[in-house]
């Protein structure tokens, strides 16, 4: 066993050794520049695309001609927001999307905010998911997007995302999703889920980084404005060579989830109950954060009360796990996220997010168990207040 | 194959496949905390600080993106409020974009500098210029140095696209006098999918083009492709004597024009008056259509385009050209491309095809 263990999947995944095999040949021999029209390194980088394209497109029951490739999900996001209120702000001005929602999503948000747009910030219940009466009061006739993940980074809840679909359809709003950590998780239809947009990333399924989608569906036909310019590729929605090895990766990683997905989400499901089972019947003071049931197999996100969480990460450095979303773990801030699960800024700072994937092992998950609860055990031991707690004393219960 | 298309993507270094290849095994997020997320950000502070030492820019003034069109967006989209002027030859990721004015090229192609003052002296609100070192299609230099002090006389920035320059001249920022200047990896053997906006003044507020997460001192929001940041590095670290490699290349180049001249009568030339990059020809048979000339050379086994590589399949008089006045041949220009895996045998190989298929197709022309 190599140490440090990874647990931190919703962060990044190691790239699936059978999707590099597969990018390989178009780092060396297969170069070409797939825009290049007039010879055959071209041709060849173009048709490695254009499969890609349709890789992509079967694992979310779309058309090939509806993915738009992009750098990653958060240029998808970006690019969804922005590129729609560009077309459609005119008439209508209002945004509704949802305080877990991933930073990058709330701040396109706030750009638009800034640039007149009226946006809703929708609350979530102590579950992590939100409430669709609420939503379908907040939509009005003003409203032009609805934007909810599908999955939630930190805590991996699933949204009910046919429910937020049908709702929006049925009031002519606009339905985007940020399905970067649902991409190869969950089954994702875009046609059963009524998505207008779905952002989608490669390296959070086990594909090379710099590389992402964005869905736009195109019956009825979803327009938006591009957020670069230049040569005109992607259909003119996004401009730049595309980087071949990069989205061959991509799709790969999609034919093999397509395959993969359920089996392995069995197999996770059941270490992720062990891993949970092996550290709740161990301590107490554990609170699973986000719903029991409606989450993803890899994901468990844990506090402990009576610890602080970056200490006990400092304790853990045979373990890769976060405090919260890698891309706000430097600023060591508690996670909004579970602020809004109405968790108070202590245990929200006590937290671990931990995140199985592909490659962990049942040997991995029993010594996570044991560095985990060894870690929370001697933080403990050096806690005053849970020595008053352990002497029975009512007032510091919690 | 004979591939002379260097301006439209060059192949992967043997250096920089080496290190996308440890990158992408050891994986890692580099905003994580733990011990794989900082071993990520190493090898990205790393990549940066080579990236800027060839420039000779500051480390932190290194903005990672997801290629040279995201970078020459950026830097339009940087200073907002600011009118833009960009000269007639730009690349389209520039020139598409929000441009208020154009500024014209000589039938060289190089910027009319006497029209820039005038246009400078004219515009009331500040301005921001928008100048390639050297021209994708014709290679052709532009008197950045010159441009950028006159535009910063008028209170204006200056942003330099070096995106075909890198690596096969002198780049370096502060000569230059350049506000920001945007680079690509895989033009100078690096991967696809990475690029930098550099900036002169690390600290200049800088308006994101992509928002989230935070990364890059906030400026590019986005998980950073750490294997294509790494890889782009080690393409840097491996152009090694870039004088010397600029000679090596302008000797096969110049042969292959010599050759063309002496045996090709009629055959033109851009932008030879003038100073050009080394590696690059453009040049048109008379009558005959780029189209015909490049499938006859594609049988041929021979890889070279007309004009840019990123018009989405249209084949159209190219727009450089034009702006040079050159619409008679427009429709006529090649452009061979030379790089770094190019050797004398694949130029001797190709100078036996090129000159007789030039030659056969001139004469059905005449027959015709």
């Amino acid at each position: 066993m190599k140490l440090p263990i990874y647990l931190d999947y919703q962060a990044t995944t190691p790239c699936d050794p059978r999707v590099l095999e597969k990018m390989l040949p178009y780092f060396t021999e297969k170069f070409g520049n797939a825009h290049s029209v007039t010879h055959s390194f071209g041709w060849e980088a173009e048709e490695a695309i254009e499969l890609a394209r349709e890789q992509i497109a079967e694992l979310i029951g779309a058309e090939a001609k509806e993915i738009i490739f992009t750098s990653g999900a958060t240029e998808s996001n970006n690019l969804a927001i922005k590129g729609l209120a560009r077309i459609y702000g005119e008439k209508k001005n209002h945004v509704i999307t949802v305080a877990t929602e991933h930073k990058c999503v709330l701040e396109a948000a706030k750009i638009l905010e800034e640039k007149g747009f009226f946006v809703t910030i929708l609350g979530v219940g102590p579950d992590g998911l939100i409430d669709l009466d609420a939503l379908a009061a907040a939509i009005t006739e003003r409203t032009l997007l609805v934007s909810v993940m599908a999955v939630n980074n930190e805590i991996g809840v699933i949204q009910p995302l046919a429910e937020i679909g049908a709702l929006c359809k049925s009031r002519n709003v606009f339905f985007h999703s940020d399905g970067a950590q649902a991409l190869g998780k969950i089954p994702l239809d875009v046609d059963a889920l009524g998505l207008d947009l779905l952002s989608l990333s490669s390296h959070k399924l086990y594909g090379p980084k710099g590389v992402g989608a964005l869905y736009v569906r195109r019956k009825p036909r979803v327009h938006l404005a591009p957020e670069m310019d230049g040569g005109g590729q992607e259909r003119g929605l996004r401009s730049g060579t595309l980087p071949t090895p990069l989205i061959v990766g991509f799709g790969e990683a999609c034919r093999i989830a397509g395959i993969e997905m359920e089996e392995e989400a069995k197999q996770l499901r059941s270490l992720r109950d062990r891993l949970f089972q092996g550290i709740a019947g161990r301590l107490e003071g554990v609170g699973l954060n986000g719903h029991r049931d409606q989450r993803i197999a890899g994901n468990l996100n844990l506090s402990f009360a009576w610890v602080e969480g970056d200490q006990l990460l400092r304790n853990l450095t045979d373990v890769a796990v976060s405090t919260g979303s890698a891309c706000s773990a430097a600023t060591l801030e508690p996670s909004y996220v579970l602020r809004a699960l109405g968790l108070n800024s202590e245990l929200a700072h006590a937290s671990l997010r931990i995140g199985l994937g592909r490659f962990t092992t049942a040997e991995e998950v029993d010594f996570a168990i044991d560095a985990i609860v060894g870690a929370v055990e001697r933080q403990r031991a050096q806690s005053p207040l849970w020595a008053l707690r352990q002497e029975g004393s009512a007032l510091v219960d919690r | 194959m004979i591939y002379l298309d260097y301006n439209a993507t060059a192949p992967l270094r043997d250096a920089a496949f080496a290190a996308m290849s440890e990158a992408l095994r050891q994986g890692g997020n580099p905003s994580s905390v733990h011990r794989h997320g900082r071993l990520a950000r190493r090898r990205i502070e790393e990549a940066r600080e080579t990236v800027a030492a060839a420039v000779n820019a500051a480390p932190n003034g290194v903005i990672f993106t997801s290629g040279g069109t995201e970078a020459n967006n950026l830097a339009l989209s940087a200073f907002p409020g600011r009118r833009i002027l960009a000269s007639a030859v730009e690349h389209p990721s520039i020139l598409k974009g929000r441009i208020d004015a154009v500024v014209p090229v000589d039938r060289f192609g190089v910027v009319d500098l006497a029209a820039l003052d005038e246009m400078l002296s004219a515009e009331k609100t500040p301005a921001l210029l928008a100048l390639m070192l050297a021209n994708n299609e014709t290679g052709v230099i532009q008197p950045v140095a010159e441009a950028a002090a006159l535009a910063h006389r008028h209170g204006a920035l200056v942003h330099g696209d070096a995106i075909q320059a890198f690596g096969k001249m002198a780049v370096d920022i502060e000569v230059l006098g350049l506000d920001s200047l945007s680079l690509s990896a895989h033009k100078i053997g690096g991967p696809q999918g990475v690029g930098a906006l550099v900036l002169a003044d690390p600290e200049a507020d800088v308006t994101s083009l992509i928002v989230g997460g935070g990364q890059e001192r906030r400026h590019r929001a986005g998980t950073e492709n750490v294997p294509g940041i790494a890889g782009f590095a080690a393409a840097v670290a491996d152009l090694g004597d870039i004088p010397a490699e600029a000679a090596r290349l302008a000797a096969l180049r110049d042969r292959i024009e010599k050759r063309a001249l002496e045996s090709l009568p009629g055959i033109s030339i851009f932008g030879r008056k003038v100073g050009r990059l080394p590696n690059t020809s453009c040049l048109a048979l008379p009558h005959v259509p780029a189209q015909t000339l490049l499938m006859a050379l594609d049988l041929a086994g021979i890889a070279v385009s007309a004009g840019s590589a990123c018009s989405s399949g249209k084949l159209g008089p190219s727009p450089v050209l034009l702006a040079m006045g050159e619409s008679a041949l427009a429709g006529s220009a090649i452009r061979l491309s030379l790089g770094w895996a190019t050797t004398e045998a694949e130029i001797d190989g190709f100078l036996d095809q090129f000159i007789s298929i030039s030659q056969r197709l001139m004469r059905e022309h005449e027959a015709a």
